[in-house]
Order: C-alpha cells, then sequence, then structure tokens
C-alpha cells in the first residue's frame, strides 16, 4: 500500500499538485496495479537476463552534419500561451 | 459510393468513373454529420486532390495526437488546447503525397492512454454497433469512423493494442506493423520503445494499400528502419502449409465464452484453408501485462515531462511562482488515467525502486521477445483472440483501472516485443464483433496480410451492418 506521504512525494517528482481527493484515490488504486505488478516477482531470479530497452537492433544512425534552416522563431511561438520579446515569457522563480 | 471500399474507389477515380472531389465531399459532409462523437475537426474545404498517387485522392481521417501543420493536434488533451502543430508528421505527410488527403483528426483516449476513448478531453466515442458501449481505444474514434463510414479509411497507433483492440471491437481490419515500419516523427509521444503508427480499414486489401503509402525510414526518426520489400496487395485465396500457433496463456482463462467460440471457429476455417493448427506456449506472456504497465508508464512519465504551460497549449491562471505555474497546469491540464499513469512511471523510476521495477520489466521483455523467437521455429504465425470481450458499456470499467488495463491482455506480447499483428473481424457474439488477431516475425507483413486476407475471404464479415 501507498502511503499518503509516498503519494505526495511522487507527486512532487512528477511536478503534479494533487487536491486531498486525488491522493486519497490515487493511493488506492496505484497500490492495486502495484500489486499486479509484483506478480513479476514470480519469475523469480532474472540477474543473467540482459534488460531491453529497444526491441529491433539499430545501430549508430548517423547523417550527415549539413547545416540547414531551422523554423522561424515567429512560427516556433505560434502556439505559446505567453509569447514576448521573442521568447518564452514565464513568472520569475521566485516571485511572491 | 459508401460501399466501395477504399480500394476500389480509388480505382474507380483513376478509371475516371468516380469523381475525386465528389467523393471527398460526400465523405466530409458524412463525417460532419457523424453523431458517435468520432471526430474531433472535419476539415472545413476540400483540398486540391491529387489522383495520380496509389491512394487515387481518397481521403484519411487521421488520429488527433498526429502533428498536422496548422490543424489542432491535441492528443485528446486538454493541455494541448489550442495547440496547432507548425509542422506535420512523415506518416501523414506521405499519406497526401500518396494521394490521401486529411479528412478529419478522431478522437482518442489522451495521449492514446485508455482502452475505451473514454479518457478524452473531447468526451467519449461512441460504438456504431451499440451507441450505449465504447468503441474500444485508444484510437477509438478512427476505429468507429472506419466502421459507421463516415472515413473510407483512418490512421492511428498502437502501443500496447490501441488499433488491434478497437478494429476488434468496432469489426474492422486493424493493423500495427512492425516497430520501426513507419517514422514516428511527428506522432505525440506516449511510449517511444512501443508506440507504432498503423491501419483502420475495412479490409485487408484496403489495409495493404494504406500501408505501404505509410511505411519507410525516416531522417527525422532515428529509430526508423522501413520494411524490406514494398508492401503487396495480398491475392493468397488458401492456408497451405502454414502453420498457426494457439498460445494456452492467451487463449483460454479470462477469455469470453462467445468470444472463444467465434475463436474457434475461425481455426476450423484456418483448417479447411489448409493450415496446421498447433496450441503451443508463450510462458511468459502472463507477466506481458505488468511488464508493460511499468515501461509505458514509465516512458510516459519521461515523455509528458514536457508539458509545462511554456511552449504551447494551455497554461493555468492563477500560480504564484514558476514551480506554481507548472504544477497547476499540470493538475488542470491532464486528465485523471494520464496522472495515474505518470504517477506510476514516476514511481517506478525513483530512486530505490528502479532496479525492482522497470529494470526488472525490461528484462521481463527480453523473455517475451525470446518466447516469440522460440515460437517463430515452430510456427509461421501465432493467432488469438484480439481482446477478452466485446465491446463493453460506457462507464463499465471506468473505476477500476486494472479492469481496464486487461483488455489488453492478448495484444501487449506483441507490443513489448516489437511484432506486427493484425486484427480482422471473424464474427459476432451476442450481435457484437469480435477480433481474429493475427502476429508473426518482425517485417512480415506481406506474409501476415496474405494470410489475413485469405481468411477474411473465407470468414465473409459483413461489417455494413454499422454503418451510420
Amino acid at each position: 500500500m501507498l502511503s499518503r506521504d509516498q503519494v505526495l512525494h511522487v507527486a512532487r517528482l512528477a511536478r503534479l499538485e494533487l487536491t486531498s481527493d486525488e491522493v486519497e484515490r490515487f493511493s488506492g488504486e496505484l497500490s492495486k496495479v502495484l500489486d499486479h505488478i509484483e506478480l513479476i516477482g514470480e519469475l523469480g531470479d532474472l540477474s543473467d537476463v540482459p534488460p531491453t530497452s529497444h526491441v529491433i537492433d539499430v545501430e549508430n544512425v548517423l547523417r550527415e552534419d549539413e547545416p540547414r534552416p531551422s523554423m522561424p522563431v515567429e512560427r516556433a511561438l505560434e502556439s505559446a500561451p505567453d509569447a514576448a520579446a521573442g521568447g518564452f515569457r514565464v513568472p520569475s522563480p521566485g516571485a511572491a | 459510393m459508401l460501399e466501395l471500399t477504399a480500394a476500389q474507389a480509388a480505382a474507380a477515380i483513376k478509371r475516371g468513373e468516380l469523381d475525386a472531389g465528389e467523393y471527398f465531399d460526400f465523405y466530409r459532409e458524412r463525417a460532419a454529420n457523424d453523431q458517435l462523437n468520432s471526430y474531433v475537426w472535419v476539415a472545413d474545404e476540400r483540398p486540391e486532390l491529387d489522383t495520380s498517387g496509389p491512394l487515387g485522392g481518397v481521403p484519411v481521417a487521421i488520429k488527433d495526437l498526429f502533428c498536422t501543420e496548422g490543424v489542432p493536434s491535441q492528443a485528446g488533451s486538454k493541455i494541448l488546447e489550442g495547440y496547432r502543430p507548425p509542422y506535420t508528421a512523415t506518416s501523414v505527410a506521405k499519406l497526401a503525397q500518396a494521394g490521401g488527403p486529411l479528412l478529419g483528426k478522431t478522437n482518442q483516449d489522451e495521449f492514446a492512454m485508455g482502452s475505451s476513448t473514454e479518457n478524452s478531453a473531447f468526451g467519449p466515442t461512441l460504438n456504431p454497433w451499440d451507441t450505449k458501449r465504447v468503441p474500444g481505444g485508444s484510437s477509438g474514434g478512427s476505429a468507429a469512423t472506419v466502421a459507421a463510414g463516415t472515413a473510407p479509411w483512418s490512421i492511428g497507433t498502437d502501443t500496447g493494442g490501441s488499433i488491434r483492440q478497437p478494429a476488434a471491437l468496432c469489426g474492422i481490419v486493424g493493423m500495427k506493423p512492425t516497430y520501426g515500419a513507419i517514422s514516428r516523427y511527428g506522432m505525440i509521444a506516449f511510449a517511444s520503445s512501443l508506440d507504432q503508427a498503423g491501419t483502420f480499414t475495412r479490409d485487408v486489401t484496403d489495409t495493404a494499400l494504406l500501408l505501404g503509402a505509410m511505411v519507410g525510414k525516416d531522417p527525422c526518426d532515428s529509430t526508423s528502419i522501413g520494411l524490406p520489400e514494398p508492401v503487396k496487395l495480398p491475392t493468397r485465396k488458401d492456408l497451405k502449409g502454414i502453420r498457426l500457433g494457439v498460445p494456452e496463456e492467451l487463449s483460454g482463462e479470462g477469455i469470453e465464452e462467445g468470444v472463444l467460440k467465434v475463436f474457434h471457429e475461425t481455426l476450423d476455417v484456418a483448417r479447411s484453408l489448409g493450415a496446421t493448427v498447433e496450441t503451443m506456449h508463450l510462458p511468459h506472456s502472463p507477466h506481458a501485462l505488468a511488464a508493460y504497465y511499468l515501461i509505458a508508464p514509465a516512458e510516459c512519465s519521461s515523455n509528458l515531462a514536457r508539458y509545462d504551460g511554456v511552449r504551447y497549449g494551455f497554461r493555468a491562471e492563477h500560480f504564484s511562482d514558476l514551480l506554481g505555474m507548472y504544477t497547476a497546469t499540470r493538475e488542470q491540464g491532464f486528465g485523471a488515467e494520464v496522472k495515474r499513469r505518470i504517477m506510476l512511471g514516476t514511481y517506478a523510476l525513483s530512486s530505490g525502486y528502479y532496479d525492482a521495477y522497470y529494470g526488472k520489466a525490461q528484462k521481463v521483455r527480453t523473455l517475451i521477445a525470446r518466447d516469440f523467437d522460440n515460437a517463430w521455429k515452430d510456427f509461421d504465425f501465432v493467432v488469438t483472440p484480439t481482446a477478452p470481450g466485446v465491446a463493453f458499456e460506457l462507464g463499465a470499467k471506468t473505476a477500476d483501472p486494472l479492469a481496464m488495463y486487461v483488455n489488453d491482455v492478448c495484444t501487449v506480447p506483441m507490443s513489448l516485443a516489437g511484432l506486427p499483428g493484425i486484427s480482422i473481424p471473424n464474427g459476432l457474439s451476442d450481435g457484437l464483433p469480435v477480433g481474429f488477431q493475427i502476429a508473426g516475425p518482425a517485417f512480415s507483413e506481406n506474409r501476415l496480410l496474405d494470410a489475413a486476407y485469405a481468411l477474411e475471404q473465407a470468414i465473409g464479415f459483413d461489417g455494413s451492418g454499422a454503418f451510420a
């Protein structure tokens, strides 16, 4: 069972601000899913098995390092919620 | 026009018997009047149509998560509200070049996380066979629109079953090719080592035609490979010499009785076409779901870190500082299932748990891939029911995440191993469609399409009952 503190810790890592209802709900739901996931413990010692991160072998995909035009700044800013002065405007990290 | 398959329509257009513009307008009108919430956006005007390519000007409905330049692309999420990408996904651009213009964007589970299309910021899509039921997911809009005849064909993405399962629940053909066959460039990412684009069509011939236009290596996606040979239109009428393996782990316990009955009828059809059918084992497949629900959330928690209210989409209105802007934007912008998976993935990757969860899941992935490698020594294909049940009622599984996840039990093993799989409609159970999954070795697409075609011709499934 995931405790309330564990849920809050993970939410902080994930930059999620959860309501107290969500904390309650996720603690139960995630515990249940984790119980199912624990079933992989049945497979016993897997120390000899190499991990697979990418299933179809592809090695060293390279291309010529040739300069090409990049996206114009205005275009890249078109979907921004708050574009200003050719950039993305955000609140100050320390603003009150 | 409604009766024509996409391949028939393309051929008629090329012969000059059908006007591509009228055909486009016919489907645009049907899409605009869709009653199932399959679409989140429909083309407001007819583009210039090029009928010289292999797709002949036959329009394609595209899952919302494919980036389409200047056209809303929200991946079913509030957090991408108003996002109109400055570029188009390679797969969609290739379709357009082949003569398959954009008809509309289809509804989906938010960021492709779900098996019912109920997790969409736009509300659920309804199943055309029974509007009280879900179309499956995550590509539910793409499946429903083809089944209802509001699009000639469509594309979606499959991470753990998101093409094959909704195709089964809507009574149409759905194909996920080998991982790397189609570029992922411009597909809004969920779990990058699993995400793969694929097709929804009325029949297997349409699948081959549409797939052939999308595959290829792309300099913008270094994991893309393409296929070793061009996709051929299927012609095979029998299954002589074909060895089908039926994994005991995926064809018994947990599968609805009605689905199993239809499955066994299809195995008889396969035998009558000359195939041998044998029970076999994929010994690690019972653990595939657990491995999948660690790997996919882990990758999602990383991929979705980019949604912070800075560069695109939604930003919360009230916050005190930069960190508060991130957390408030993510709290208000993501739906419950997406948050659940971000939480699960963050937990699985967090200090102290990485080896026990994510590291172990990657090892199970190796074991599952080896199971299939062994299977190909004795079998040409592995066949299973596509989904454990028929379309369920809206709301039936939303309160229990695990019950929802079990929908993917027969499709997840192939995803973890990167293998191609196709679901073809093979009958009805309680008046609702059932799907038959055929999976093959990596890059066996042409053989797979041939086998699916032979079975399709012999089964003779009629899906026109779902036309709107």
